[in-house]
């Protein structure tokens, strides 16, 4: 369990783009009759999406409304899931690192103090300019290309204290790297190639 | 070592094209109407006859759990596939879900023709954004081609949706995963009743894990007796196996059920760091399976009844290695942590109880701590095992009791030597 509030200071507003409420109409019909709030997780990471990347207040109400939810459910929900980022997170970057054992085996210690030394000493706190944020999460499970990191859609593998500085060197500049590892392997097959699997059957 | 053409993921790394296409000519939806074509009862008895057991950690055997659902209910049954894989060291679905996901597509359609459903939802942690997005473009194109849908070429009407969550470990257990699909906080139900009596939306249900339904087509073209001559008796097949930790090569492999550990590490991950003499302890099934010390895994076979044996478990076969490098007891209290993180919070033994393990390992790691807490923290891990809704308070206490019961050494040395040095600063 973890304690989590809602950010002082909130817009007055919330309204999904034209584009986003023609998409939760679809997204609700995967469900059947009565059951539209079963599209409640889908409906507020859109609303996160669209907004920054982080949930405001009126966006729970907002989605509640179209659910047909009571405020204090949804509200339940904004909390409960820890990817519901409820407080501003960096424009260009937010650093969710993983700290759970198998990361930790291979040195996410040392990655965190990188976070803390170019970011914020502390998780969930926007860096001066307001580009960078990071926090700690439970394992992203992709163990064996540890230690990582997950920039908001996708993840930077393999990773030293050295090359996490250059991703997010990559993201101040505006060229974030490719993706996966950056080490050069080739997903989760052994560094240096796969032992099985050479040719294709 | 498995031969490649005994292999069922044949894009594990993703070398080729992933798509309908690229799928195809790896021999997905290859006459899948054939499959169908064995019958509902046909197609249990095969799974069954395959022993195939389910990958999700528990092994409960999938043919077994696919029998349970009702043949004449009025309510519409379901196929949900559990696709929230959180246990730390786990890192098998993401790879068939962006490397292969017609193999999972097919699964789906096949299983839930088996247990009479039209419908499926595949309940992918939220974290696997990109994951997600091939799962999506596949379930895409398979209802473009007509595999999937209303009126498709297969003659058993089937949707198949995809759904996410947004970061909750807790959503991995079955019934949690249930409410949190109807839209609510996951937290786990009581059993009974079972999701085959009453699960998604009180109608039968069925929660399988990636690897189960995916595995599943393969089984059924070349046969329950191919698929139950790999292996050992009882623990048949093949099976992902995922390695972390101090190994020269972490990698992800498709192996034999049942092959050496120590096989398992040199073939493909280059090895324990250092040499197997370096060897500190393995976490053999992810992070709630206890660690077993060097002398355990010397003549270790990995597969659910040899792991048992030594009170630990096969798990999901996430294996985490640790060298003689590791501080054991900070290795389990950031698993402690993870659990305490992670509980839901509505069970009292769980709730306050892996908070209050994971601060007695917090002191334990610096050393202090009075050695009679020993005895106290294994004694309130009991507590918490076995006394809430779920088997989240198993999977806290799991790990403790591993480390107390392997390492309790180490724990008595650090708190000996933190006091040595105390009354040494004291002169």
């Amino acid at each position: 369990m973890a304690v989590r509030r809602l950010y002082p200071d909130q817009p007055a507003t919330f309204d999904f783009t034209p584009e986003n409420l023609a998409w939760a109409e679809e997204v609700i019909k995967r469900y059947p009759a009565g059951k539209q709030a079963s599209a409640v997780i889908p409906l507020l990471w859109r609303a996160q999406e669209q907004h920054d990347n982080w949930l405001p207040e009126p966006a729970i109400r907002y989605v509640a409304d179209m659910l047909d939810m009571a405020y204090i459910r949804v509200y339940e929900i904004a909390t409960f899931y820890t990817m519901f980022q409820l407080a501003p997170v960096g424009k260009k970057a937010h650093v969710q690192l993983c700290g759970t054992t198998p990361c930790m085996l291979r040195g996410s210690e040392a990655l965190k103090e990188v976070c803390k030394r170019r970011i914020h000493h502390d998780p969930h706190h926007l860096s001066k300019d307001g580009n960078f944020s990071w926090e700690e999460v439970e394992c992203l499970g992709s163990c064996a290309n540890a230690p990582m990191v997950q920039i908001f859609k996708d993840t930077y593998e393999d990773l030293t204290p050295e090359l996490l500085e250059k991703v997010l060197d990559g993201f101040a500049s505006g060229n974030p790297p490719k993706p996966g590892s950056q080490i050069g392997r080739q997903a989760s097959a052994p560094l240096g190639g796969p032992t099985t699997l050479k040719e294709k059957v | 070592m498995l031969a490649d053409k005994d292999r069922i993921f044949t894009n594990l790394y993703g070398f080729h094209d992933w798509r309908l296409a690229g799928a195809r000519s790896r021999g997905a939806w290859d006459n899948t109407k054939a499959l169908i074509d064995l019958g509902q009862d046909g197609i249990i008895n095969e799974v069954k006859a395959s022993g195939l057991r389910g990958r999700g950690g528990a092994g409960f055997p999938t043919g077994l759990k696919w029998s349970f659902m009702p043949k004449n209910d009025p309510r519409p049954s379901y196929l949900v596939v559990n696709a929230d894989e959180s246990e730390p060291g786990s890192c098998k679905d993401r790879e068939i879900m962006r490397h292969d996901p017609h193999l999972l597509v097919e699964g789906c359609l096949v299983a839930s023709f088996a247990m009479r459903a039209h419908a499926c939802y595949i309940y992918v942690r939220g974290e696997f954004i990109r994951e997600r997005e091939h799962l999506q473009a596949a379930i895409d194109e398979a209802y473009a081609a007509k595999l999937i849908g209303k009126d498709n070429i297969h003659g058993w009407d089937f949707d198949c949706y995809v759904h996410h969550g947004a970061g909750a470990y807790i959503c991995g257990e079955e019934t949690a995963l249930l409410e949190s699909l109807e839209g609510k906080k996951g937290q786990p139900r009581l059993k009974p009743p079972f999701p085959a009596n009453s699960g998604l939306y009180g109608a039968p249900t069925t929660v399988n894990n990636v690897e189960s339904i995916a595995v599943v087509p393969t089984i059924l073209r070349r046969g329950a007796t191919w698929f139950s001559a790999l292996g050992k008796p009882n623990n048949t097949g093949t099976k992902l196996f995922q390695i972390s930790g101090h190994v020269e090569r972490p990698c992800v492999v498709e192996e034999e059920m049942g092959i050496p550990l120590r096989e398992l590490l040199e073939k493909h991950a280059g090895g324990v760091r250092g040499g197997w003499d370096n060897l500190l302890a393995v976490i053999p099934g992810g992070s709630s399976m206890p660690c077993l010390p060097k002398e355990m895994c010397d003549d270790l076979t990995m597969d659910f009844d040899s792991l048992s044996k030594l009170k630990s478990g096969l798990g999901t076969a996430a294996i985490i290695v640790m060298d003689k490098s590791t501080d054991i007891i900070a290795a389990i209290r950031r698993i402690a942590y993870f659990y305490k993180h992670e509980s839901c919070g509505q069970c009292t033994p769980c709730r306050e109880g892996t908070g209050w393990m994971w601060r007695v390992l917090e002191r334990m790691e610096r050393g202090d701590a009075e050695l009679e807490e020993i005895d106290l923290l294994f004694d309130v891990s009991k507590q918490v095992e076995g006394h809430t809704i779920c088997a989240l308070g198993d999977a806290a206490a799991w790990p403790v009791q591993g480390l107390l019961r392997n390492f309790r050494p180490v724990i008595e040395q650090r708190i000996k030597d933190r006091k040595r040095g105390l009354a040494v600063a004291a002169e």
